[in-house]
This record gives C-alpha cells, structure tokens and sequence, in this order.
C-alpha cells in the first residue's frame, strides 16, 4: 500500500488516522491538531480564569500525564496564566502506587510542576492496607472506590485549591452514557456529561463553604487518541495492572463502546454528543446551586471507578453489577421506599420542572403509569464532611464511622473479636451498597 | 532465537506496550525472525503475526485480552512502523523485513 500523505501539510507521510473524522495525519499536524482542539474545548466552555490555581489530578496513567503536557504546552502557548499542580492520592496499599508515584515524580520534573501526594492515611485517617486488615479481602475494593470518589476533593480542599481537572476521556463519557441510559438514570447522565461539575467543599460549616470544580478538559478526545499522543510525544505513563481483569472488562459497557469504535470510529463522540441532548432535557437537580449557575452541576458520586486506576472506568461500566444494581433498584421501588415519582413524562412538559424539588416531596403515582421510574436523588451535602451526598451523612463518612468503631485499640485486649467486627463492617457496606445509586 | 537469518524467514521488531507487555512475560520489544511464507503458502501479514505471537510468546492464558474473534481485540492499537495499521490494510498487511510492529493497549486505567 502506498504511503499516504498528511491531509493537512500535504508534505510528511501520514501516520494517525484520526478516528473522529477519518483524516490521514502526519505527526507534527497530529500533535498540534490534538492540542489545538484541547484549546478549543478549553476557551469555548471557558473552564479557566486567568491567574487560576488548578490541581491536575495525577495517576501516573496516560490520560492524566497526556493532560498534565498538554496544560503545559497550552498555558505557555496560549498564555492562560494558570499555576498547574500535580495531585496524586495514594491509596496506601504497599507497593501497589510505587510505580505510578514515582512516574508523577518523574512527569512533576519533566514538566516542571508542583506536586503534591496524598494518602488515604492523612485524608481519612486509613490506609487501604489497613482497611483490609479490618474487613478482610472481600468488599474492600467498595471502601476504595468511596474514598477514591471523594479523595481529589478533599486533597484540593486541603491544598487551598477550588479547581481539579481530570483527564476522563469521550471513551470514559460514552461509557457512563451508554450505562446511565441501560439504568434510566437521567440526572446522573445530565451530570456526568457535563464538562464541569462541582461538589461543595469540606468544611463543616456549610456556610463557609467554598465550591470544589471539577472539570474534564480532554471530553472530546477520544482514548486512542491520547494514547497515540503519547506515544508520538514519547511521554513517560505508567499502565496500572488492576484493571485488565478479564472478570472486570468482560461484557463491560467498556468493552461495547471499544466494538462501536471499530465498527465506526464517529460513534463515541456521537454518543457524547447524544448524551449532553439527552442532559438539556433533564432539569436542574442541583439543590446548592440551583438554576443560577447552568453550566455547572454536582459530581459526587459521578465516578465508579473500583479498584485499579485513579479514575477507572471498568468496574463501574460491568454490565453484570449493572444488572444486579437494576434488580435491586426495583426492588426498593417495589417497597416504595423514598422513591419519588414523576406523573408524567417530561416530554408532554412545556417548561421543563425538577424532577426532585426537595427531600419530602412525592408526587402520586398516577394510575395509568405502569412504567417504573428509577429512583431520584436528591443531592444535599454531609451532615459530617459537607461533601455532596444524596443521603444525611455521605457514604465515606457512612464506611469512616463503621471503621473508626471497631478500630482496634490494643490487638492483645482480652474480648477482642475480629470475626464480629468483620461481619458488622460488612453488614454495614451491604446497607450502602443497596442504597448506593 | 536462531542468531543468523535463514533463506525465507524475516527479522522483525515487535513491541508491546500499554500493559500489553504483562501478557508477554513483561516482555516490551522482541526481535524475531518470522517465516516470510506461512503455512498456506501466502506472504505473511499481520494476521499470521498475531496468531504466531499467541502460539509462541504468550505465557498468559487470558488470550482474549489480545485476540478477539481472530483479529487483534478493539481497543488494542497496532502501530507498523509508527503508522495506524488502519493506513497500512490492518490485518492484511504482508511484513517487510526490518518491519516494527508496535501493539499498545488503550484500556488500561489512566
Ligand atoms: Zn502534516
Ligand atoms: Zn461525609
């Protein structure tokens, strides 16, 4: 086959096939085109102000190391007048970080930025490691998960920050997309389509409170992509191993959206793109902020990421805990447990109104409404930590509390009971996982 | 290994990356020589390159998180000689000596 040649400088062979739009690009044109695009998202949405302290969430992975290169060349580039750190959160389980940590060294050098690490020790008071000590192998990764929800937000709270950007992906929106739609859960579509979100910060006077944003400057770039960037720029990224079990990408949402692509590369971006109509159509259930800042909707509990990476999409997207999740779903609507309905669809709406207007609030079921509506949440904030939460004390708080009871004061205390304390932690993240959403 | 070439075989570079490496004994490039005829008597492309990388290179036995219904699974990028393999016929491709052929993962956590 003959070499082609760069669609876009006609002069240098084309190497990348651009999946969104099929154009044939040599290396130089690629690497500028991806971050012109970045550039683009960025001052469109106008997700920075200049002079901005912004917290990179780091993993080390690629998504995060391609997004903390291309802030950099962008800032200096476009002369935005941003102070960009690196944020990593170790999870404190030995030897599981050490060479993702020691790769966001290495990209803190290279890049020439600050970083800072912080371990779930100093952000709960627990290490993973210790965790599991407590509550042995088996739920565990759910402790991690909850934590690692919340970890960017309080590790940003705690450097004095109120800006965290990740680097989720428009493989990683597709996913929650596609997984959001399979469970009919319209507002946490809305809100994991949105490019910012935020979640109120942690202090416990909720008056203090200052909002923790949350943005995703590469939601338009597609994960090959970023990966193809990273190669081409020879940046330096660390593949994380928890994730490529097959139990966990199996028959994942994951799995499907990568068969999409190969069938037609346009599909991701199309269901992105499907997924912030669909969110102009759900309305505002933002409590704290209400309808004054539209752009901006909460991000708790947006991630599902389990055990693995800094931002793991797989666990979240098993169609098989989906499943189970449905099931259990229903259940609860069968008890007609807080669950709150609307009589008719939004469609027949002129105007569109909340869906959930406050926690009380429950509109009869009509009667000719047999179709079940998943359950809705209505975000408040922690009653313990401030941070955004659909129940009065948050989940990590929920797991904390668990935790810090049966934390073992001497390990020779005559009447101490592992076996027991395991059970009631257990019990205790059964009752969360029922309620999680 | 054979150190010298033999009349019909091929030296080529493969590399893995992304996490694929973890499959191959962590092993990130391999210099081989591959027979420039397969077995039916057709010039060896891409498609023969996998299938001899799983019969002889991987210890995994997870096969499926490199090979997919007889081609190299979605989300598994194939770089030959730095070029999409989408721009080079994909798995159609007939390896050239001195080929590089880089495999690299997408669907590992970033
Ligand atoms: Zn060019
Ligand atoms: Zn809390």
């Amino acid at each position: 086959m003959a070499p082609s040649l760069c669609a876009h400088c006609k002069t240098n062979r084309a190497l990348i096939l651009r999946p969104k739009d099929h154009s044939k690009l040599c290396r130089p044109c690629f690497l500028t085109t991806f971050e012109t695009e970045i550039h683009h998202t960025i001052t469109s949405t106008g997700l920075f102000t200049r002079g901005e302290r912004i917290a990179i969430g780091a993993s080390g992975g690629k998504d995060s190391t391609v997004l903390a290169s291309v802030l950099k060349t962008l800032n200096e580039r476009y002369d935005y007048g941003l102070d960009l750190i690196l944020l990593s959160i170790d999870e404190g389980i030995k030897g599981y970080r050490d060479d993702s940590l020691e790769t966001v060294k290495r990209n803190a050098e290279q890049y020439g930025m600050q970083l800072c690490i912080l371990g779930y020790d100093e952000l709960y008071g627990w290490t993973m490691d210790q965790v599991v000590e407590q509550v042995g192998k088996k739920g565990n990764c759910t402790y991690c998960g909850v934590f690692r929800r919340q970890a960017l937000d309080r590790g940003a709270a705690r450097l004095g920050l109120t800006h965290v950007v990740t680097g989720h992906n428009a493989d990683d929106v597709a996913e929650t997309v596609l997984m959001n739609l399979l469970r009919g859960d319209l507002p946490r579509l809305s809100r994991t389509t949105s490019i910012v979100t935020s979640t109120p910060s942690l202090a416990a006077d909720p008056a203090a409170n200052t909002h923790i944003k949350r943005s995703k400057p590469l939601k338009y770039a597609y994960e090959k992509e970023i990966v193809l960037y990273a190669h081409h720029k020879n940046l330096d990224y660390f593949s994380t191993e928890c994730i490529y079990s097959p139990e966990a990408f199996r028959g994942s949402a994951r799995a499907l959206i990568k068969n999409l692509e190969r069938v037609r590369p346009s599909a991701i971006l199309d269901v992105v793109r499907s997924g912030e109509d669909m969110a102009k159509l759900v309305p505002d259930s933002d409590e704290g902020c209400g309808r004054v800042c539209t752009s901006s909707v909460p991000a708790a509990e947006e991630e599902q990421g389990g055990c693995g990476s800094a931002q793991g999409p797989s666990s979240g997207g098993d169609l098989a805990t989906l499943e189970q999740a449905l099931s259990s779903d229903d259940r609860a609507a069968d008890a007609a447990l807080e669950i709150e309905i609307t009589t008719s669809s939004i469609a027949k709406r002129t105007a569109p109104l909340p869906l959930t207007v406050g926690k009380s609030r429950k509109v009869p079921k009509a009667p000719n409404n047999t179709r079940k509506q998943p359950k809705k949440q209505v975000m408040g904030q922690c009653k313990k930590c401030g941070y955004l939460s659909s129940q009065d004390i948050c989940k990590a708080c929920v797991l904390l509390e668990g935790l810090n009871k049966n934390r073992p004061k001497n390990h020779i205390e005559v009447g101490y009971e592992p076996e027991k304390e395991a059970t009631s932690v257990a019990e205790a993240v059964k009752q969360l996982d029922v309620g999680a959403g | 290994m054979p150190d010298t070439q033999n009349e019909g075989t091929i030296k080529i570079t493969v590399e893995f990356s992304g996490g694929l490496e973890m499959l191959f004994s962590n092993e990130r490039k391999l210099s081989l020589y591959i027979p420039a005829i397969d077995a039916d008597g057709s010039r060896s492309n891409i498609a023969f390159l996998v299938r001899h990388l799983c019969e002889t290179f991987m210890n995994d036995p997870r096969k499926e998180l490199f090979v997919l219904d007889d081609t190299v699974r979605p989300g598994i990028l194939v770089l030959i000689n730095d070029a999409d393999w989408e721009l080079e016929g994909e798995d159609k491709y007939v390896i050239e000596e001195g080929d590089n052929i880089l495999f690299v993962s997408t669907l590992h956590g970033g």
